[in-house]
């Protein structure tokens, strides 16, 4: 793994951001140049954000061009949704299968996509889709707030730094009582993505 | 030692090894990390001020004694300490003075995107703008290094993108000490600015801009990157890493140090391009300056002068100037599909739900699923904080945002213009002391019946929770004096004060329903702390499905854990705050919501 466009998205206060900085600083840690961004609209939770990754041997911009992500993930389905246009053709898109209601939707305004269109769209840019039950599991462990790392575990299927580089950014940028929840959730990640693409090579 | 730092932890470092002793600024996106970084380094002063004027003036003093400071403000920050940033730029500095403004092109965070690399020019001052992390710790160093050598603040500029990506910086610096000890030079004429020393400035500065420009020239910041003649870019900022990005062979003239502009060095790369463009955020301030030299150049019009640039706008301007070939074809074949959006909201508990929950309801904004919408009555103003988000649906209860402070003046204006309707003021508690205050006193004395809401959440929340003047706690964690708001307003001769529970909505109601048929100006201080500072309970809210009738009335307070699905209402248990809040279960009209402890209970029997 030498270059990678990753964009990771989700709504405020489901951890983005700190999955972000785990995966670049493991990407410094590997040797690379990273560049990262994160555009989170005003408010502290709530809304939608977006953060985008890059590293390779040297990085100019820090965003990623639409078209040009080679992974997408998301810690909700209608943010997998808004944000698959930046997937390139043939990307890969892990989506935690989880829904939130916006306002909008709650007030009857506007309604929340099914499952069959959410699809759609992310299959307008590539087949390899990835649903992952990371909420159902993180609230399993505990502790709901473990699902970015977990997501992190699904990731690194497809971002191969070494176990320790992981663990090291996973320790390094969370608060100890709960960075040992984490790794796990993180291993229990790994794990599921490993028998997803092993139950699709079989069948 | 490499390290991964956003543009602001970089610059603060930076500015940290540059020896500075006083950091002074007002919390604002995309600035605020600098001086949270700074506050943690125990061998300098640093300090929320009460706003960005305050700020300047704290730096300026701390650089008339000859320590080396730092001030930082979001852009429009700028504008509310140009008085002294100004007065600054005509005495001149002892120790270096940098002031950092961090603009926000695209408005993330903003109620403008004015770009303020302008106020160099009116200043007359030197105008620093890096592009990444490394520049923006590089360049600290030379930011005190020039203020020092030619007698002048120096205007830091950053962007959104800057301040906020993180890249990998080769941290080479460490703090020295301080050489000097800080010692006030006494000088009239430099420091007393009445107009005959005032006079005197103005050559000077004059001289000293003249000095910078062939300082200009010879910065090793500004530099050219040889590629291929038949393209020559030059650029500032983060605009330069989306141009290398689009056009990998052309040749650059990467430029650091932009007021007063390398004239030589531009006419050199000029003069080697065969066509030259310049790719630059917002304003053609680059580009007509050039143009004004006799060059010619392309810029405004292939990019766009509005909104935050990326590498695909500039792919466009690429394409439209026939420079790149048009993208690939996929990009056409993906068709947008229409999305509900997710604004931000007030988050769960919010101390700002209860009342902005009333305003609505008082000043019918909302109306239930189904309920035809209905007129608006009672004017609320409003400014700058997280309670401008009581102006999205479903609440709609904010009818002005302009600035800081902006809301007591406005209602004022709205009152003495001759307007029937009641007009209430809303205001945070940061903001009040920032810049409301001021507005108080003039609406008090000039006999105003506005209602004025000071929304006490015990925190500057929407830039990430600083202290504040009314906390008690300085930005380095020492315990002070904290000013009392009502105090305050009696002070300042309001009689009508009342203080209410920003979470009892029956209290809530009626004293705004007296406040605003009081024939004299009303206080109204709402307290309640800021969710994020309130450990979440266990019994979080519940609604009880056979007492539901799905009315609705709880989804229009804008709780993001209230939600609809398909027609049943239910409260999501991993957001609610439960005992803390509670403000469902009083507007619930069926009693339907209940705490899931004594729902529990039921369950049990």
């Amino acid at each position: 793994m030498n270059k990678l466009n990753l964009m990771i998205t989700g709504i405020g206060g489901q951890g983005v951001i700190a999955a972000s900085d785990i995966v670049s600083g493991a990407a410094l840690a590997a040797g690379l140049d990273v560049k990262k961004t994160d555009s989170l609209g005003m408010a502290q939770r709530g809304g939608s954000v977006i953060s985008h990754i890059r590293f390779a041997q040297k990085v100019w911009s820090p965003l990623v061009k639409a078209g040009e992500a080679d992974i997408l993930l998301s810690f909700e389905k209608l943010e997998a949704a808004r944000w698959s246009h930046y997937l390139k053709a043939g990307g890969i898109a892990i989506v935690n299968n989880y829904t939130v209601p916006p306002p909008s939707v709650s007030l009857g305004k506007e309604c929340y996509p099914d499952d069959t269109e959410i699809t759609g769209i992310l299959k307008q840019r590539t087949d390899r889709i990835y649903f992952i039950s990371g909420t159902a599991f993180a609230k399993e462990l505990g502790n709901v707030k473990t699902l970015n790392t977990l997501m992190l575990g699904c990731l690194s299927i497809f971002v191969p730094f070494e176990i320790d580089i992981w663990r090291d950014c996973i320790f390094g940028r969370l608060p100890p009582k709960v960075a040992k929840l984490n790794f796990s959730a993180f291993e229990w990640g790994k794990t599921e993505m490993e028998r997803i693409l092993n139950t699709r090579r079989s069948a | 030692m490499k390290k991964l730092l956003s543009g602001n932890e970089a610059l603060a470092l930076g500015a940290y090894h540059a020896s500075i002793m006083v950091a002074a600024a007002y919390p604002g996106t995309p600035s605020t990390e600098i001086l949270e970084n700074l506050s943690r380094f125990d061998d300098i002063y640093a300090e929320w001020s009460t706003n960005e004027k305050v700020a300047m003036e704290v730096g300026l003093g701390a650089s008339y004694t000859g320590a080396r400071s730092l001030v930082s403000m979001k852009h429009v920050g700028l504008n509310v300490a140009s008085d002294p940033f100004m007065a600054a730029a005509t005495t001149g500095i002892n120790g270096g003075l940098v002031v950092v403004s961090a603009d926000d092109p695209g408005m993330h965070s903003s109620q403008n995107e004015q770009d303020n690399r302008h106020y160099a020019r009116i200043a007359m001052v030197p105008l620093l703008e890096p592009a990444d992390s490394q520049e923006a710790y590089e360049l600290m160093s030379y930011a005190f290094d020039i203020s020092e050598k030619f007698d002048t603040p120096v205007l830091f500029r950053t962007t959104t993108r800057v301040s906020h990506s993180k890249s990998v910086v080769n941290v080479i610096g460490s703090r020295k000490t301080p050489s000097r000890q800080p010692n006030f030079c006494y000088d009239q004429t430099k420091y007393v600015m009445l107009p005959s020393y005032a006079r005197l400035r103005h050559p000077l500065m004059e001289e000293r801009l003249a000095k910078l420009a062939i300082y200009s020239d010879t910065f090793p910041l500004n530099r050219i990157i040889s590629g291929d003649k038949r393209l020559g870019i030059i650029s500032s900022g983060v605009a330069y890493q989306y141009a290398r990005e689009v056009f990998p062979e052309a040749s650059f003239l990467k430029l650091a140090l932009t007021h007063p502009l390398p004239k030589e060095v531009i006419k050199q790369f000029a003069g080697q391009a065969e066509k030259l463009i310049v790719i630059e955020e917002l304003d053609p301030l680059l580009e007509e300056s050039i143009r004004s030299m006799g060059i010619e150049v392309t810029g405004k019009e292939l990019f766009p002068i509005t909104g935050e640039l990326n590498p695909d706008i500039i792919e466009q301007g690429g394409i439209k100037a026939g420079l790149i070939k048009a993208a690939p074809k996929q990009k056409s074949d993906y068709s947008t599909p229409k999305l509900p959006a997710r604004p931000p909201l007030l988050c769960p508990g919010c101390p700002h739900s209860g009342i902005f929950f009333i305003l609505s309801s008082l000043g019918h904004r909302s109306s239930l699923p189904g309920k035809p919408s209905r007129k608006p009555k009672m004017i609320i103003t409003g400014d700058i904080g997280c309670y401008t988000l009581g102006a999205n649906p479903p609440l709609v209860a904010m009818d002005t945002c302009a600035c800081m402070g902006a809301g007591i003046g406005e209602a004022l204006g709205m009152e003495k213009a001759g307007v029937d309707d009641k007009i209430i003021a809303v205001i945070g508690d940061s903001t009040f002391l920032h810049s409301g205050i001021t507005g108080l006193v003039n609406a008090v004395y000039n006999k105003g019946q506005i209602t004025v809401i000071i929304l006490d959440n015990r925190t500057t929340a929407m830039t990430g929770h600083q202290d504040h003047h009314g906390t008690g706690i300085t930005a380095q964690g020492q315990q002070t004096t904290a000013v009392d708001l009502a105090q305050v307003a009696r002070g300042v001769g309001v009689s009508n004060i009342k203080t209410i529970d920003a979470f009892d909505i029956k209290a809530l109601r009626a004293g705004v329903k007296s406040s605003i048929e009081s024939p004299e100006l009303a206080v109204i201080i709402v307290q309640g702390a800021c969710a994020v500072h309130i450990p979440k309970s266990a019994n979080s809210r519940a609604i009880e499905d056979n007492l539901c009738d799905t009315c609705g009335l709880c989804l229009l307070i804008g709780c993001p854990a209230i939600r609809n699905e398909d027609g049943r209402v239910y409260i999501d248990a991993s957001l609610c705050i439960g005992d803390a809040c509670g403000i469902c279960q009083q507007v619930c009209p069926h009693k339907a919501i209940t705490s899931t402890a004594i729902k529990d209970e039921k369950g049990n029997e």
